[in-house]
């Protein structure tokens, strides 16, 4: 008997409009044609495929979920269902994108000055501009308030010191949204800066060594007495409510994103225990294979269901409270690395490999699970949330 | 120039294996199924884009692509994805499967092309559902218009004529058409260096394979034109000539053996399959 497929298995189609389809399918058809046979290598060279950027600028996914400004105008369903398949492919290709879109772009779109946006966000969605968001420094983590940096005014200028660390895509961007307290200020005061590159006292060094997203540069942001134009700072927005606000946006479609790369492990792995003979028999037919596989199975429908259930309610209110967005990512973001390591686990000695996306993905998502906020700082929000007291 | 794209969706042939049967014989359980587009008419509409554009500036249209389908409502779906993929209008002749042959849908496409006047027809070569490979041909045959069936490469000359490269064996066929014309396109039409319109440098060459829908386009085929026909407009109500008489799935594969050693396979050959 042919083997059931997941999406035959949820039916999620018939919750899907005709274009939503479309969208998904031709973002599917780019990742499988274009990336997906290179991912392993991507992974091992530690590179990101930057030849690939006017590619997926002309597939238009870059500032996919924003309105006006030369980007797509998608809603928050097709972002999603952009995202996952995206991650499918790697989560690194995702991370670029979310990057790019959920948080450089979307910073200036919320709070940037029109002339801002007029500026940077058409040659940003066209892959010609490439941004990065730098909030997280050395010494501040899940706990943003205490950055150090500062933004100081110095006449016509701003003059900006500080480092910020764990910057997806800096090392090749051109422009970075920087989040820095304002003079002598508090939490309150924090404010975003686009800082150009060519801008003197700004650096990315490139972080070496990771064993995760691999196929994603991440570096620093050096910020040694950066002067930039007085026009550079994000007007619209004052205090941690900026960042956060562009962070909310990045982990809702992260709790799609990691969907893809869930489904990439269990699409490999229910193939390989199909053929993989011990004992005589295809490992799928032992009982044991097939809770593992069940299991992973039904945790994935429930992540498609929780993520479309939230994606309908952001695409019928505009938004979603930052707690429903902890639950979707903070859920999502471990059940696909349960997957991703059971996965791993299914395929043996097989499973080390990169030959096998399972691996691949499992050391990824360990990235995942911590950025964007930790499964237990999300832990506390809901905790907080429903407790009405505070965790922290 | 003005070119007229047939389609035709077809079960997913990735997914053959959910084709069912009545016990009666008598149809195709469509019930179920997935849909696509023919795969050769996904590489027709390629090759069109390709002539109705500047390779290197493909936003730009020079020409127009118009794409059409006879089929029921859901068909829809196909023509929007053709649609997003960068034909500029639509055409749905409102019909079953049942109720069409191959010599039909050559008379429904000859009255569009009457009403349409495309300089060219191109579709795939055949639809791979039934592999019939018909429609092109009799289109042609109808028209009494010059026909390049299985094109592996087009070429706009600046005269207006098109040079088409057909595969044969041992080498290639090249024909020089006068438009109006049929093409029918085999797979390698949608290479690196396959089409090229008068418009398009020779140095150009295109990414391999269909090109991919962009998200906007997806939205904005919303709103480009969707015609709706009857079948008795564009065939005159004639009705098919051709008729099915049974169906059947293939027979399931025996399970093989196994051989101990080369000396069995070697007897087992030459005495059971008689092949030695």
């Amino acid at each position: 008997m042919e083997p059931l497929s997941l999406d035959a298995l949820s039916e999620i189609d018939t919750h899907l409009s005709d274009e939503e389809r479309m969208v998904r399918d031709s973002v599917r058809r780019f990742v499988r044609e274009r990336y997906a046979a290179r991912a392993g290598e991507l992974f091992e060279e530690e590179r990101f495929p930057v030849e690939l950027i006017p590619e997926l600028a002309e597939l238009g996914v870059l500032g996919a979920g924003l309105k006006g400004y030369g980007c797509a105008g998608m809603s928050a369903v097709e972002y999603g269902l952009i995202l996952q398949e995206l991650e499918y492919g790697d989560g690194g290709l995702r991370s670029f994108v979310s990057v790019q879109g959920s948080l450089a772009m979307y910073a200036i779109h919320a709070y940037g000055s029109e002339e801002q946006k007029q500026k940077y966000l058409p040659e940003m969605a066209q892959g010609k501009l490439i941004g990065c968001f730098g909030l997280t420094e050395p010494d501040s983590g899940s706990d943003p308030g205490s950055m150090t940096t500062r933004a100081r005014r110095d006449g016509d200028s701003w003059v900006l010191s500080g480092t910020k660390m764990w910057i997806t895509n800096s090392p090749l961007a051109h422009l970075a949204v920087v989040w820095a307290k304002v003079d002598d200020g508090g939490p309150e005061s924090i404010q975003g800066f686009i800082v150009e590159r060519g801008a003197r006292g700004f650096e990315t060094p490139k972080i070496h060594g990771k064993m995760s997203l691999r196929a994603s540069e991440t570096g620093e942001i050096v910020l040694d007495e950066c002067r930039v134009p007085a026009s550079a700072i994000l007007p619209n927005k004052r205090g941690l409510g900026g960042p956060l606000g562009c962070l909310t946006q990045a982990r809702f479609g992260i709790s799609w994103g990691v969907l893809g790369a869930a489904k990439a492990c269990f699409e490999s792995t229910v193939e390989y225990a199909r053929t993989r003979v011990q004992f005589g028999v295809p490992i799928a037919s032992k009982q044991l294979m097939q809770e593992r596989l069940v299991e992973m199975a039904v945790e994935i429908v429930k992540g498609d269901l929780l993520a479309l259930h939230f994606g309908r309610i952001k695409d019928r209110h505009g938004r979603l409270r930052p707690e429903q967005v902890s639950l979707c990512k903070r859920e999502n973001v471990r059940t696909a690395l349960d997957v991703a390591r059971s996965c791993r686990a299914v395929l043996g000695g097989n499973g080390i490999l990169l030959e096998y996306p399972a691996i691949r993905h499992m050391l990824n998502l360990e990235s995942v699970y911590t950025y964007e906020g930790t499964h237990e700082v999300h832990t506390l929000v809901l905790g907080k949330a429903l407790t009405g007291l505070d965790a922290f | 120039m003005k070119i007229l794209v047939a389609l035709k969706r077809v079960a997913d042939p990735d997914n053959a294996n959910k084709v069912k049967i009545p016990a009666s014989g008598d149809k195709v359980e469509t019930a179920g199924l997935e849909w696509k587009l023919n795969p050769f008419d996904d590489y027709a509409l390629e090759a069109a884009l390709r002539l109705t554009e500047n390779g290197k500036n493909p936003k730009a249209r020079v020409g127009e692509v118009v794409v059409v389908t006879l089929g029921p409502k859901e068909c829809e779906t196909q023509l929007r994805s053709a649609l997003a993929t960068g034909a500029d209008r639509a055409i749905r002749v409102e019909a079953t499967d049942e109720a069409l042959d191959g010599r039909l849908v050559a008379h429904a496409l000859r009255a569009i092309v009457a009403e349409e006047k495309p300089d060219l027809v191109v579709m795939g070569k055949q639809a791979v559902d039934g592999d019939n490979n018909q429609v092109g041909q009799a289109l042609a045959e109808l028209l009494d218009w010059p026909m390049a069936t299985f094109a592996a490469t087009i070429e706009e000359e600046a005269a207006g004529s098109v040079l088409v490269g057909r595969e044969v064996d041992g080498g290639v066929c090249t024909l020089r058409l006068k438009p109006p014309a049929v093409i029918t396109v085999d797979l390698r039409i949608v290479a690196p260096a396959s089409v090229y319109s008068k418009h398009t440098d020779k140095a150009h060459k295109y990414a391999d394979g269909v090109r991919f829908a962009a998200l906007p386009a997806i939205m904005a085929a919303k709103k480009k034109p969707l015609a709706v026909k009857t079948l008795a407009e564009v065939t005159g109500g004639a009705t098919p000539t051709a008729s099915y008489a049974k169906f059947e799935l293939p027979p399931a594969r025996k399970a093989g053996i196994k051989v101990k050693d080369v000396a069995e396979l070697v007897q087992r050959l030459a005495t059971e399959a008689k092949v030695l």
